[in-house]
């Protein structure tokens, strides 16, 4: 044909453009059958093994040569202290950095900070833990203390970061509508701006959460040199694990404590993915009762 | 917009019953006494060289093109610029007599006098009352506190249509009804002066008329400054009228002036400037 929209090798362009748009939808399936795939392996090793008794229990430090070991209570009681810490340590901070970012710094200062805290959120969580072995455990002990500054030093900037974004979603016309009646502009951030945000708060705290319990190279260097099998919440000496718990469990000579090991694994997914979902369910609808959208 | 200016051809009628003659200018006492202002925003000025007073328990309106610096003049007599960054001026305001811009005057201070309602309606995402209750409680005024919500509602010609939702959040109101809150949140603190920014700029003419009946009835109280590019609401409320115009300079630049300042009528009727007779009479562009 010799029409004047003919193109030569149009056939071979098609077959290209198929090939591409193949080959990205194949990617794009690829991460969602990871996940699944992740899932279900997980579900599958450590469904048999989650019992009531895993999650109440400890592990007994009892007899030689004894498949005794039935729970892992420590390891979650040991999480929750050491999560909980450190949320204490960098869910005020942060909402304090992000205040100062949106509220009071100039915009080349607030260029600088972001670029910090992105910088912050990218460093290698074992260099955080070498890091604070160095400065809290060297020369004293290792220390549930310890283990939460490293998680909270994880969860800094994350927290700072998506508080930050919540705190520009508030439209500047209520500030001004507070300033205007003559309202300082301390009580203006405190009363009107994060009032607005509590939402946006939790969600960004969660999502930290999640990504700090999961957490194990700081851990190694700080609380895991265990004294006893027992549930403890002294966070002034090490405390047990969940991502230690899975790391020892199953390194053990001993196949039960490989099934612990993909029970708490369970565990640990099944915490974060709820979390991740219910986190998620609720920035929407923050974002919605902002924009009215 | 539901605003007509562009159809105005004629110089206004105004309906000389509803308008009282104003006394002599000097006989009015002065609020504020503006001279030489100039604003800038990043080094560019917005408006250049403004003076004029403005008068006690008189609405005066600001009038002009876009762009021709009504807001920024505005937002210059209770510090609200100062929350630009880039922001900077020169010139005094003097507010009775009060320097407003000296180092030891906190801008915070100033707002509590001088309130200030917007062109967009921006009620707090609280309650109706807690929208008024938040300015009575930052400023002490706890005393009497429903007492003061429902006066304040009241005033701004709101308290029937809520009184029995004060609980409701205030974004399930109509526009106007929100800025007719917004109204009322500036007015419930006491202040002096009121500014309104185009208040009426994102209502429709029924709200419209609502405010401006509004602002007729509380100026025994206060003192309204009013922005606006609808020249018939300037001619309707407003006792005394400031057009305000772009002028051109070399190099493209632009920045807002004022042109002519004096009682409404005067400016309606008979303008002293040829560039004020082109707007009221619609030539202008």
């Amino acid at each position: 044909m010799d029409t004047l929209l003919s193109v030569a090798g149009l056939s071979r362009r098609r077959l290209v453009n198929r090939l591409m748009e193949g080959l990205a939808t194949l990617a794009a399936a690829a991460a969602v059958a990871l996940l699944a795939f992740l899932v279900y392996s997980v579900a599958k090793r450590g469904g048999g093994s989650l019992s009531w008794d895993l999650l109440t229990k400890t592990p007994s430090t009892g007899g030689f040569l004894t498949s005794s070991n039935t729970g892992l209570a420590n390891a979650i009681v040991g999480s929750l202290v050491l999560v909980g810490l450190a949320t204490a340590m960098a869910l005020p901070t942060g909402i304090l950095i992000a205040i100062y970012l949106t509220e009071y710094a100039r915009p080349r200062v607030r260029a600088f900070f972001s670029l910090v805290l992105d910088v912050l959120a990218g460093i290698p969580a074992i260099v955080i833990g070498v890091f604070v072995f160095g400065l809290l455990v060297v020369g004293h002990a290792q220390s549930g203390w310890a283990a939460s500054f490293a998680l909270a030093c994880l969860m800094l900037p994350f927290v700072a970061r998506s508080v930050q974004e919540v705190l520009l979603l508030v439209p500047n016309s209520t500030r001004e509508a507070s300033h205007a009646l003559g309202v300082p502009k301390w009580r203006t951030t405190l009363s009107v701006v994060l009032p607005q945000t509590v939402g946006g708060i939790i969600t960004g705290a969660t999502l930290a959460v999640a990504r700090v319990a999961g957490e194990t190279a700081p851990l190694l260097f700080t609380s895991s040199l265990l004294t006893s099998n027992d549930v403890s919440t002294n966070p002034s000496h090490a405390l047990f694990s969940i991502p230690l718990a899975i790391f020892e469990y199953s390194e053990s000579p001993d196949p039960h404590d490989h099934e612990l090991a993909w029970a708490i694994a369970l565990v640990l997914m099944i915490f974060i993915l709820v979390a991740n979902l219910g986190a998620r369910a609720l920035a929407g609808r923050n974002r919605r009762s902002l924009t009215g959208r | 917009m539901s605003t007509t200016e562009s159809v105005t051809i004629a110089p206004m009628r105004i309906d000389a019953p509803q308008r009282q003659t104003l006394p002599p200018r000097e006989r009015l006492e002065q609020v504020f006494d503006i001279d030489e202002l100039t604003a800038r925003y990043g080094g560019r000025p917005a408006i250049k060289s403004v003076s004029l007073d403005i008068y006690k328990n008189l609405v005066t309106a600001i009038i002009g093109p876009s762009g021709c610096g009504k807001s920024t003049f505005v937002r210059c007599l209770n510090r609200m610029n100062d929350l630009i960054p880039s922001f900077s001026m020169e010139g005094s305001i003097r507010y009775h007599g009060q320097d407003i811009c000296a180092d030891d005057i906190d801008p915070v201070a100033v707002r509590r006098r001088i309130g200030m309602v917007f062109q967009r309606p921006n009620p707090f995402p609280k309650s109706i009352y807690d929208n008024i209750a938040f300015g009575l409680k930052v400023n002490g005024m706890k005393d009497n506190l429903d007492g003061r919500v429902e006066a304040a509602l009241t005033k701004a010609a709101l308290w029937d249509e809520v009184k029995d939702r004060l609980k409701e959040s205030a974004l399930g109101l109509s526009g106007g009804q929100q800025q007719r809150l917004c109204i009322a949140r500036a007015i419930a603190v006491e202040p002096d002066v009121v500014l309104l920014d185009e208040p009426a700029s994102s209502l429709d003419p029924i709200a419209t008329a609502s405010i401006e009946d509004l602002m007729h009835d509380l100026k025994q109280d206060y003192t309204f400054v009013i922005v606006t590019h609808n020249m018939q609401q300037a001619a309707r409320v407003a006792d005394m009228t400031a057009f305000f115009s772009i002028s051109r300079g070399a190099e493209g630049q632009r920045w807002g002036e004022l042109v002519e300042y004096d009682a409404t009528e005067k400016i309606f009727t008979q303008p002293g400037d040829k560039r004020t007779e082109d707007y009221v009479t619609g030539r202008f562009g």
